[in-house]
């Protein structure tokens, strides 16, 4: 449900800085959306189309990547690959480490006109 | 020409990165505009709006000495009455008040009120959670209660105030037993973003299928590093040691709140004596 809200700024920075750099429509978006950020990415995109009605971004494609989860497991000293917040280091099947990737919410580029 | 790297593409090129595309990560260092078209580099986190006004929050709060609480948790865990009661407790040693979001009513405010505190009550309309802008303006029709501590009641949602920092110190999320055990799992991002938990509803354990091993284990896995306590809003049982934790917290923000003042004092002081005279 938050989803509308992040679209909200999405599509509030898009158009702001579309005006800002005198363009006039923004054509495609890239988003890099962490694995374990709080978001549904379907609920974004339905939003997406749905915020953007009525701006320079009404047409604009979303583009999405998403970047994996990573943490560092202080019982290994090492960097390791997260999926859930409750998975077990895996490694050492331990649970004392620390997220240091994969709960980005970030407006990468765009593409104006 | 292709805008981006001077390439000499004419004709409009198919982006590299197809749409639907969300699937792996991958990199845009040869992506190609179409013709007319611009590729401007932004690298702006999607919350920075709420971000910069959470930090608005953050400063105003630590210029007046003011600990803020931001309680999390689903809706009927218990946080009002738990409120209700800390509220009675706290008033008497510093100044309380409350911020309660809910979708609609002021039924919660007026509860917050009759344990005598000042409280504010925004209503969200559709919306699920409160975001920093929103309290910034709450904080225009609430009496700041100086040296003291400020809780925020967030809608009832384990899922979508987690991304929206308000300017807390903490987020606070509450538990109750007659919910499921499994819901720091379920719910793993409020979990991680909170700083204590609080299993609630304590005095019904008897009565419930809970078993609260198996909860502070799933807890503790998703944070390692989360403070939990257990009590009872309703029959005080587990209060204090919640009320000493707040108290604690508050004692830091003043510290702090100190030394910032006295460095800033002895700055103000050297100035004046450089200046002479």
């Amino acid at each position: 449900m938050h989803e509308f809200s992040l679209c909200e700024s999405i599509v509030e920075t898009l158009t702001t800085q579309t005006r800002q750099q005198g363009f006039t429509q923004v054509r495609r978006v890239w988003l890099e959306i962490g694995a374990l950020a709080n978001v549904e990415l379907d609920a974004l995109r339905f939003a997406f189309e749905i915020v953007r009605q009525n701006t320079a971004a009404a047409t604009a494609e979303l583009d999405i990547i998403t970047l994996p989860g990573r943490a560092w497991c202080l019982d290994c000293g090492q960097e390791v690959n997260i999926n859930q917040f409750f998975d077990p280091c895996p490694l050492c099947g331990g649970y004392q480490w620390r997220l240091t990737g994969g709960n980005e919410l970030r407006i990468t580029e765009m593409e104006v006109e | 020409m292709c805008v981006t790297c001077g390439c000499g593409e004419s004709e409009p090129v198919t982006h590299s990165c197809d749409y639907p595309h969300d699937d792996h990560p991958h990199e845009h260092g040869h992506s190609h505009a179409h013709s007319g078209a611009r590729l401007i580099r932004l690298e702006r986190d999607i919350l920075a709006k709420n971000a910069e006004f959470a930090a608005n929050n953050r400063r105003l709060f630590a210029e007046r000495g003011i600990l803020v609480l931001n309680l999390v948790s689903s809706p009927g865990s218990g946080k009002t009455t738990l409120l209700a009661q800390t509220v009675r407790a706290l008033r008497d040693e510093f100044p309380v008040a409350v911020i309660g979001g809910d979708q609609q009513t002021a039924n919660d405010a007026e509860r917050i009120l009759a344990a005598g505190a000042p409280a504010v009550q925004i209503n969200t309309g559709k919306g699920c959670h409160l975001d920093a802008h929103g309290v910034g303006h709450a904080l225009e029709r609430l009496p700041l209660p100086e040296g003291g501590v400020l809780f925020i009641e967030n809608v009832g949602n384990l899922v979508c105030p987690a991304d929206f920092d308000l300017g807390e110190a903490h987020k606070v999320v509450v538990l109750s037993v007659t919910e499921g055990e499994d819901k720091p799992l379920k719910y793993p991002n409020m979990f991680a973003a909170s700083g204590l938990m609080l299993l609630n509803k304590t005095d019904l354990l008897p009565h419930v299928d809970f078993d609260v091993g198996h909860c502070l284990e799933h807890a503790r896995r998703v944070n390692p590093d989360m403070a939990i306590l257990r009590l009872s809003a309703r029959t005080g049982d587990g209060m204090e040691a919640w009320l000493d934790w707040v108290r604690r917290e508050q004692r830091a923000v003043l510290a702090q709140q100190a030394s910032y003042l006295e460095t800033h004092l002895a700055t103000t002081r050297i100035r004046l004596t450089l200046r002479g005279g």
